[in-house]
């Protein structure tokens, strides 16, 4: 067991030290992404005559691009060895408070926003807390009590209603540009990037690498681990809500049973995109990619009118390849 | 270690000294089942129709898919995995059996329930497979086969229903039919619990699911095959929730893509109300039968008390994470006993 979580440390470590080695630099997952990134723009372009045009790939950003802000923080709980699947249902409920308080409430739209991001940071900090006060049970089983229970107060809220008007400069988020670029996208690149720095340049970042290859050891190190978990935790459910945000203004109203099924989306683009569901392993630009080999196959199976609940094969189909093609034995090419 | 405890209750030693919150642990049926009692007096009272004979056999027959699948949860629970998968297998299982019917109304009751089941194993071996031979975790390898079970529901189906005029009468006889005054499905349930009881207290193969899960390196060690019994639990779970495809489109004597969806989450919720641990190793079938019923009390109970239906899920949840957090609050008061219990 010991000697599986430390060989991949090592590796690291080793090829540091080592002169760069052309082979070393092209045998990484991410090539390996952006090949099958580059097949999926072609097989969609086959597909679809109207896929391949730059306005097309563009907007098709706005369409999925919404739950790709919860694929980092979930690369970090990853990372950590952990798991949250509550964040479809943070994403439920924190849209749903955020149209009653504006609609039932009378509260401005601004305010609204505020609230659903602060409800989101709340059910992702009451995950955090309960993980780290409860240590004998699995991430699994507590966001599991939460997925049901924060969609559970979704319900209670709205019951089976929808809730929409929403005033109109609301819609930006959604559908709105900047200099011909949709927001979202910049953001998302922002996001992407902010993300990026913390994970890869930051003792917060290092440290939740610490984590995931051996939590007690880096406890025992001078980690606070349970304030980095608490922490990354909060920030899934924050980015749950940001996430929120958009879906509600992309589609003019929410209901309780909004972004169910989110979390296997996110799960699947953060396992592609090379965080190891074992803990310890896996840089973010991966991820990105992940992100659009997964929307764009999407949107461009929604083009050609393949219906919705194919796609889930799709996706699960993903999810699969991705966790089990770096359990192959390829170290013998790696030479 | 407190795994063991749980486990194997007569071979443990008297305890002297224990702190209030250890001694619910021997007792947390009877606790369970108290819990159960005072809630279906207050349910009484507030609706009188509550516990006559009709409504409570009504539940029991409401109960009992749930309670099967528990029986197969428990024992993928004590291996320490996890099955996400068991709503879409159950709802392709009985797609498939109802399309089967709709086409060939001849088609007898027992071979329909034993395609279903077949469908089932091998929907739970593929996931056996994942799980043991290629060790994908068993959370991520279940959330990826049942959204692939679960499209190819919707891909067999092309969307449509199938209903009630499109079956045969002795295909939904299969569920509503009673023998003795008894339903159907109570009576499959009843069975199931006592094959389950004698596989897992009596076969050696039923020990070896426990050993796993209490400790997968010693028994490893001893010589126990962990893949083989990875495999059979996954296996198992399958053919259950096949099973209950077929039993849950008999029932409501309509097949939809949709059928189950979100059900695993109510099976997991008995398994962990019945004291099945999360941790592996530990779970009785009397605690699991006891958590059943008290998922199915809520589920008929709510209506009655004028509760909006949509209440349900949040009370669910609410009550899952009291229930899995009180469970770590009585182990560590064991803990902190069999610790003082060395000192002196």
């Amino acid at each position: 067991m010991a000697q599986k979580n430390i060989q991949p440390y090592m590796q690291r470590t080793l090829s540091a030290d080592r002169p760069f080695s052309t082979r070393q630099f092209f045998f990484q997952w991410e090539w390996l992404l952006a090949a099958i990134l580059i097949g999926v723009i072609a097989l969609n372009t086959s597909l679809s005559p109207y896929f391949l045009n730059i306005n097309s790939l563009r907007d098709a950003t706005m369409v999925f691009l919404d739950k790709a802000f919860i694929v980092f923080p979930m690369a970090f709980i990853m990372i950590m060895r952990d798991i949250d699947i509550s964040v479809g249902s943070t994403v439920a409920l924190s849209s749903v408070v955020m149209a009653t308080v504006y609609n039932s409430l009378g509260a401005s739209m601004e305010m609204a926003v505020v609230t659903c991001l602060l409800v989101g940071a709340i059910c992702g900090l009451v995950n955090g807390l309960l993980i780290v006060k409860f240590k004998e049970l699995s991430a699994v089983i507590i966001t599991l009590a939460t997925m049901i229970l924060y969609r559970g107060i979704a319900y209670i809220i709205l019951e089976d209603q929808a809730s929409g008007n929403f005033p109109e400069w609301f819609g930006f988020f959604g559908w709105g540009y900047i200099y011909g670029i949709p927001f979202i996208l910049i953001l998302f690149v922002i996001v992407a990037f902010l993300f990026g720095l913390l994970l890869h340049k930051t003792t917060f970042g290092r440290h939740i690498y610490a984590i995931g290859h051996n939590d007690v050891a880096s406890k025992f190190s001078g980690v606070n681990v349970d304030r980095v978990k608490v922490i990354v935790f909060t920030l899934a459910g924050l980015m749950s809500a940001v996430t929120a945000v958009f879906l509600a203004s992309r589609m003019g109203s929410t209901r309780p049973n909004i972004a169910s099924m989110y979390e296997l989306d996110v799960i699947a683009m953060a396992a592609l995109g090379g965080i190891s569901t074992a803990g310890g392993k896996g840089r973010l630009i991966g991820t990105v990619i992940a992100i659009l080999i997964v929307g764009y196959l999407q949107y461009g199976l929604g083009l050609i009118n393949i219906p919705s609940q194919t796609l889930l094969i799709v996706v699960g189909a993903l999810l699969l390849f991705a966790v089990i093609v770096p359990k192959l034995n390829l170290s013998r090419f790696k030479k | 270690m407190a795994v063991q405890t749980a486990n194997v209750p007569p071979a443990e030693p008297v305890v002297k000294k224990e702190s209030k919150l250890a001694s619910v642990a021997k007792f947390r049926e009877i606790g369970l089942l108290i819990f159960i009692i005072l809630l279906a007096i207050g349910v009484q009272i507030r609706n009188s129709s509550f516990l006559t004979v009709e409504n409570v056999m009504d539940m029991a027959t409401n109960t009992a898919i749930l309670s099967i699948l528990a029986v197969g949860m428990m024992l993928v629970l004590v291996t320490r995995g996890i099955d996400l998968s068991i709503g879409a297998t159950l709802a392709l299982s009985g797609m498939l059996v109802a399309q089967i019917v709709s086409i060939n109304s001849g088609f007898s009751p027992v071979l329909a329930v034993i395609t279903g089941i077949g469908i089932g194993i091998f929907c739970g071996l593929i996931i056996g497979g994942l799980v043991s031979w290629l060790g994908v975790l068993p959370i991520i390898a279940t959330l990826a086969m049942m959204n692939i079970y679960r499209g190819f529901t919707y891909m067999v189906s092309d969307g449509k229903w199938i209903s009630s005029y499109q079956m045969s009468e002795s295909f939904v006889g299969i569920a509503t039919s009673s023998i003795l005054g008894i339903n159907t499905l109570i009576l499959i349930a009843i069975f199931i619990y006592i094959a389950a009881y004698y596989f897992i207290s009596h076969t050696r193969t039923g020990r070896h699911i426990y050993a796993v899960g209490s400790n997968p390196e010693s028994a490893k060690v001893t010589g126990i095959n962990e893949k083989k019994i990875l495999m059979l639990v996954y296996t198992l779970m399958g053919g259950l929730s096949g099973l209950c495809g077929v039993l849950w489109v008999s029932k409501f004597a309509s097949a939809q893509g949709d059928t189950a969806s979100g059900f695993e989450l109510s099976v997991i919720a008995a398994c962990i109300l019945g004291g099945v641990s999360i941790a592996g190793g530990s779970g009785k079938l009397s605690g699991v039968i006891l958590g059943a019923v008290l998922i199915g009390i809520l589920n008929n109970a709510l209506p009655l008390m004028n509760v909006s239906p949509f209440w349900q899920k949040g009370v669910e949840g609410t009550i899952i994470l009291v229930a899995v957090l009180l469970n770590v609050a009585v182990k560590r008061g064991v803990e902190r006993n069999h610790l003082l219990r060395r000192r002196i």
